[in-house]
């Protein structure tokens, strides 16, 4: 009897996609499956994330940033990690799974280009012919990345369809996967999707959140009040939450993009503000009008700039265990001066949104509490960007 | 098996013909000229329609009929008016076979049955929702059964025996069989033949087979009828002539109706 993984998380996920695409996510299940179990497959990317990516990332505690005495801030370094930005993680394991299918090309989304340049690295490595889709307007917003992939022997191809960011490129990824599967493999960047993705980016993200948890009983003596992320797709934070899902005590937050403002039409909290729809193979919360048409996600943040959001996370927030709130750009932007100012590190436009809502979780604290918050990467990406931001007053557009 | 499609296949084979099939979005480039088009594709004498409902994203496209998709939603046309020129449609024609072909977020935003209700009632003969494969297709049989539409499957070229029959027990009407991998597009050619696949839906009793994806040219629709399929579809060609006269309707509507005339003519033995 062949072994299956769930497809659905409740009613959130399941395979919405072309009957072409079925033969390839079932083949990558299998695979996915058959790696699990395979001690040779485990070795091979635990050597990888050891001495290639970094692995394990520190648990810093910050001396400055908490305004609070009573809240204890600890920082999970994914910024340390090789790449950036803990992106690098679970492409790892999805360009081995590559090479184990006996597929030589590997096609990618990116949206901030981190994915981008976390799966150029390892097809580099690995010697696998990378071609990476990326919004037209993003291939603008973050120009390092773009270079740093080509250097990489990456093919960037910028895309113009419709809102020129991270969901056009997923389109276009999908087309060209349908043309490609015998010897393509689409390495989506982000626990959404189409199953088997949710499940497989998770199991390889969480060791993320399986460090942290022993780091901070090290440190600590006991579990964190409160684990926050922030959650574009939804891939650190899923790494970071899976770990302590069980641990009833942990409160669990992500951070959805709040653009300039949840009353606005422009921000990116498909949690808070979305409704339930079908994007990019999965049952999950979107930004659609009345009729279904995707609606175009905004944030300061290329990498949180995305409509729909992963199907782990749409079913954590309908059973209560997880809970999702948003940080403006304005609040993301701040929080990202501040960390810099204190602790003497830049975080990523990304991270700076789980940042803020950790300040303000330390500051509301009336006993003590421990905070951890998954800092995903670095923003040496992000500088020019938040450069000309700043100039303009604090206001992108 | 909805009437119409069964009633189309007994008589084309009582005359020894394929079926040809076009394909185009409802509202490109804008309501008025879609009907137009559409009754043209009737006139030019297309046996069944295959119409689409504009998308934001449509994945399973290429450039030809994305863009019929930008149009359309450019002109605002909403999935109502949609189903007010299927209903205009369906008067000028009272027997011509009307599918629909969609993506998902439309049928699910709608709620899946309100969607099938509202098919049935204008007089739509099959949907096919183009990112619903068989695996994930119960809810959406269910509700076609409920309304007597048909659930139309596609069969895939990289198709297992076990997936091509599952595709021939769940779908009715026609079955859709790809000639290729990819998306939708003239830019990469059928990739012919498929005997043996249509030799495998047929001992599986699959409904009959329209093969799409590449039919471009009269000669596609043969070696497709030829290689036993009962007829083909063709979208990007017609699309194409749309985007291709987009300032001039009259020529845009004359040109799609000369267009079906020769893809319908390859469908007979004769010619």
């Amino acid at each position: 009897m062949t072994k299956h993984l769930d497809a659905y998380f409740g009613e959130f996920g399941g395979m919405y996609v072309p009957e072409l695409l079925v033969p390839a996510l079932e083949q990558l299940e299998q695979e996915f499956i058959a790696s699990q179990e395979d001690p040779e497959f485990k070795k091979e990317f635990e050597q990888l994330l050891a001495e290639y990516a970094g692995r394990p990332t520190p648990l810093t505690l910050t001396r400055n940033f908490s305004p609070n005495p009573l809240a204890k801030i600890y920082l999970k370094r994914e910024d340390l990690l090789h790449g950036g930005a803990h992106k690098t993680n679970q492409v790892l394991g999805q360009a081995l799974l590559t090479k184990r299918m006996g597929k030589k090309r590997v096609i990618a989304e990116t949206g901030a280009g981190q994915h981008g340049v976390a799966t150029a690295l390892a097809c580099a490595l690995l010697g696998l012919e990378c071609r990476i889709y990326m919004g037209a307007k993003d291939c603008e917003r973050q120009q390092p990345n773009v270079f740093r992939m080509k250097l990489m022997g990456a093919e960037v191809i910028p895309v113009d369809a419709g809102s020129g960011t991270l969901k056009d490129a997923v389109n276009e990824a999908l087309r060209d996967w349908s043309a490609n599967y015998e010897d393509s493999h689409y390495l989506l960047g982000t626990a959404a999707g189409p199953h088997p993705f949710p499940t497989l980016v998770r199991e390889f993200q969480k060791m993320i959140g399986e460090e942290a948890k022993e780091q901070i009983i090290k440190a600590e003596g006991k579990l964190p009040d409160y684990v926050v992320a922030c959650v574009g797709g939804g891939s650190n934070a899923i790494g970071m939450f899976a770990d302590f899902i069980d641990e009833k005590d942990v409160k669990l937050v992500g951070v959805e993009p709040g653009g300039h403002g949840l009353s606005t039409l422009k921000h990116g909290a498909t949690i808070c503000k979305g409704t339930k729809g079908v994007l990019h193979g999965a049952i999950t919360y979107i930004m659609q009008d009345e009729d279904g048409q995707i609606e175009e996600s905004y944030s300061v943040s290329a990498g949180l700039d995305y409509p729909a959001v992963g199907p782990q996370h749409a079913y954590l927030h309908s059973t209560g265990r997880a809970e999702y709130v948003a940080a403006t750009d304005e609040e993301a932007l701040e929080a990202f001066q501040k960390l810099c100012r204190c602790e003497g590190i830049i975080p990523a436009l990304e991270s700076s949104h789980a940042l803020a809502h950790g300040y303000k979780l330390a500051k509301a604290a009336d006993k003590e509490t421990i905070i951890v918050i998954n800092l995903s990467g670095r923003g040496d990406k992000d500088l020019a960007h938040v450069h000309r931001v700043l100039e303009q007053g604090g206001h992108y557009e | 098996m909805n009437k119409r499609y069964s009633q189309l296949f007994t008589s084309l084979e009582e005359r020894n013909e394929g079926a040809f099939v076009p394909f185009v979005t409802i509202g490109d480039p804008n309501l008025a000229t879609s009907l137009e088009v559409i009754k043209a594709l009737i006139d030019g004498g297309a046996d069944a329609l295959e119409l689409g409902i504009p998308y934001s994203d449509p994945i399973a496209d290429g450039p030809t009929i994305q863009k019929a998709n930008i149009r359309a939603l450019d002109a605002k046309v909403k999935p109502k008016d949609c189903f007010e020129i299927l209903k205009a449609v369906r008067e000028y024609n009272a027997d011509i076979p009307i599918g629909l072909l969609l993506y998902s977020n439309l049928v699910f935003a709608k709620g899946i049955d309100a969607f099938y209700a509202q098919c049935a009632a204008v007089g739509v003969d099959s949907v096919l929702v183009a990112d619903v494969p068989a695996r994930e297709s119960s809810l959406f049989r269910d509700a076609a059964k409920q309304h007597s539409i048909d659930a139309i499957f596609i069969a895939p070229p990289n198709g297992t025996k076990a997936s091509l029959q599952r595709v021939a027990e769940y779908g009715s009407g026609y079955t859709y069989l790809l000639s290729r991998a990819g998306v939708t597009g003239t830019e990469t050619e059928a990739a012919m033949p498929v005997d043996t696949i249509i030799k495998t839906l047929n001992d599986y009793n699959a409904p009959p087979t329209l093969l799409g994806f590449g039919i471009s040219k009269p000669e596609h629709v043969k070696t497709a009828i030829k290689a036993g399929a009962h007829g083909a579809i063709s979208g990007s060609a017609v699309v194409k002539l749309i985007e291709n006269n987009l300032d001039n309707a009259e020529k845009m509507v004359s040109e799609i109706k000369s267009f079906v005339a020769a893809m319908k003519e390859a469908t007979k033995a004769s010619s």
